[in-house]
């Protein structure tokens, strides 16, 4: 029998292309997610196609919940709705436990819709609006404040109203191992956040109960959140020593990393991303320092990306292929950054959704839009594909269906799998129609 | 130096390694890289390549070996092996 012809190819050796931890990847064929065999959904669904998985969301939610109760003993989570506020996404994490922590009044009429009350709504962000305040109040949500203009505000808001709801206020921390994240709250060390509460316990039209703190964004030194949890507790101690304020509530934020792998990264995010286990750790370390054996406050934690990242993939389709003059084989692919803004961060790992053949060379997945942006894994070795082929993106659940553009293309349905299989559209595909209602014809036009 | 002499001066193994001594450069090709590396250096047009892998291989039919075949020689110009 005569050998299957495969694409010739040539791929020359580069000294450095292998790391000493050998993390050069093998490629592994995903064509089945959740068990049902991804060709089929894309038959039922179309392509390029969003998988959610119900099982990962409530797994990941229950592995943080449980790494939380046997270090903290009273804590809650916030679901990030900026993360992914998809229905059904929010649905099955509020099932698990999770309270909704949300930063525009756009995100709160969400959680609202979807069932929340409002003493389970944390309202965070820094441009809140009257209105906004007061839907929040009105609905009994925590508030928690970012700046003084706000905290003018909210006593206004409090004052028309004629209550004294519960506050929080956000601090921010300069001296820890991460990249500055001082735009949002009242910094601890140059001594604002204290003067902040000083002022609101002055007032007297609020009060105090929550400090929250938030360390960065996908946050890999895991020692971060101990100085904070230390950081923060002691503003907690000194306010209750010189001003009788009783902080009930310590929100540690979010930013725990995924298992995604930055551009910037060396090792693969699977390796260098701490576990659930070592930050809440970390957290529980710097609480033990501050307060040793006295009561803790509570503990809200409302990390976002690690629960959701793994939860998603994009599943789309090979259009053709093409040679760039670097040598490196150009896919092009019928999802682009406009689906995924996220490969602008991230090496996301992409994985062929049918059996290959052939040689793997230096390859680049480009999207479908006439914009040369639109790249959505720079280099990957790669067998050769052809056209109608499809590809998995893996590690997409976090952010992307919310920092999506409608731009040139039309979004795709969003489907989620069940525990048993079952699957739905979570959110249906747009068409033209969808876009063009939102506009007006001028009638000189 | 013509082309065939070129691809001459390469070591060329069964399983596909390639050694360059002109350069130091060594290269991993496929089973079918490898019979266009030899009936090249062989003096083989590139035409008579193509209609020798349509016998020696087992194809599909969307497989387009002039495309691939074609594209193979402006790789092997870029790595310097051919003119």
């Amino acid at each position: 029998m005569k050998p299957r012809y495969e694409r010739p190819v040539i791929v020359r050796h580069q000294v450095g292309s292998i790391s000493k931890f050998g993390s050069r990847p093998s490629i592994r064929v995903y064509d089945k997610f959740e068990g049902v065999p991804i060709a089929d959904l894309v038959s039922a669904y179309g392509s390029p196609l969003i998988l959610f998985s119900e099982r990962l969301l409530r797994e990941r939610m229950r592995e943080l919940r449980d790494q939380m109760a046997t270090r903290i003993p009273r804590f809650t989570i916030g679901w990030s709705y900026k993360t992914n506020y998809l229905g059904a996404v929010c649905r099955v994490l509020h099932q698990e436990g999770a309270w909704a922590e949300v930063v525009s009044g756009l995100e709160m009429q969400m959680a609202l819709r979807l069932g929340m009350p409002g003493h389970q709504i944390l309202f965070n962000g820094p441009a809140k609006t009257d209105a906004e305040l007061e839907m929040a109040f009105t609905k009994g949500a925590h508030v928690q404040m970012d700046h003084m203009d706000e905290v003018a505000l909210v006593e206004k808001v409090a004052e028309r109203m004629g209550i004294r709801p519960k506050v929080g206020i956000r601090v921010n921390m300069t001296e820890l191992p991460t990249q500055s994240w001082d735009r949002f709250g009242f910094n601890l060390e140059n001594g604002s956040a204290l003067e902040a509460a000083r002022r609101i316990v002055r007032r007297g039209v609020l009060e105090i109960d929550t400090l929250h703190i938030h360390v960065g964004t996908f946050v890999q030194d895991a020692d971060a959140y101990r100085l904070a949890a230390k950081g923060i507790a002691n503003l907690a101690k000194q306010l209750r020593d010189e001003s009788n304020v009783s902080i009930d509530t310590i929100d540690m934020g979010g930013g725990f990393a995924s298992r995604n792998t930055l551009q910037s990264q060396y090792l693969p995010g699977e390796q260098a991303t701490p576990s659930f286990s070592q930050y809440v750790e970390k957290i529980a370390a710097g609480l033990d320092e501050a307060y040793g054996g006295a009561e803790w406050p509570r503990i809200v934690l409302e990390t976002g990306r690690a629960i959701v990242d793994d939860s998603g993939i994009l599943v789309a389709s090979v259009v053709g292929n093409k040679r760039l003059t670097d040598g490196r084989r150009a896919v092009i692919i019928d999802a682009g950054v406009n689906l995924l803004p996220t490969a602008w961060w991230y090496r996301h790992d992409v994985f062929p959704a049918q059996d290959v053949h052939g040689t793997a060379e230096p390859t680049v997945f480009v999207g479908p839009l006439c914009m040369n942006i639109d790249v959505v894994r720079d280099r990957i070795l790669f067998p050769a594909l052809k056209a109608g082929d499809r590809v998995v993106v893996g590690r997409i659940g976090a952010y992307n269906v919310t920092q999506w553009m409608q731009f040139i293309t039309a979004r795709p349905n969003v489907v989620m799998v069940g525990l048993d299989g079952n699957h739905a559209i979570i959110r249906r595909a747009e068409t033209v129609e969808t876009l063009v209602q939102q506009e007006e014809m001028p009638a000189w036009l | 130096m013509s082309n065939t002499e070129r691809l001459r001066e390469l070591a060329i193994s069964d399983a596909g390694f390639v050694f360059d001594p002109l350069t130091g450069h060594t290269y991993n090709v496929n089973g079918t890289a490898l019979a266009v590396l030899r009936s090249l250096k062989e003096g083989a047009t590139p035409e008579a390549v193509i209609a020798a892998l349509h016998e020696q291989f087992e194809t599909e039919p969307e497989d387009d070996i002039a495309r691939d075949v074609y594209e193979l020689v402006g790789r092997l110009r870029e790595h310097g092996l051919v003119k």
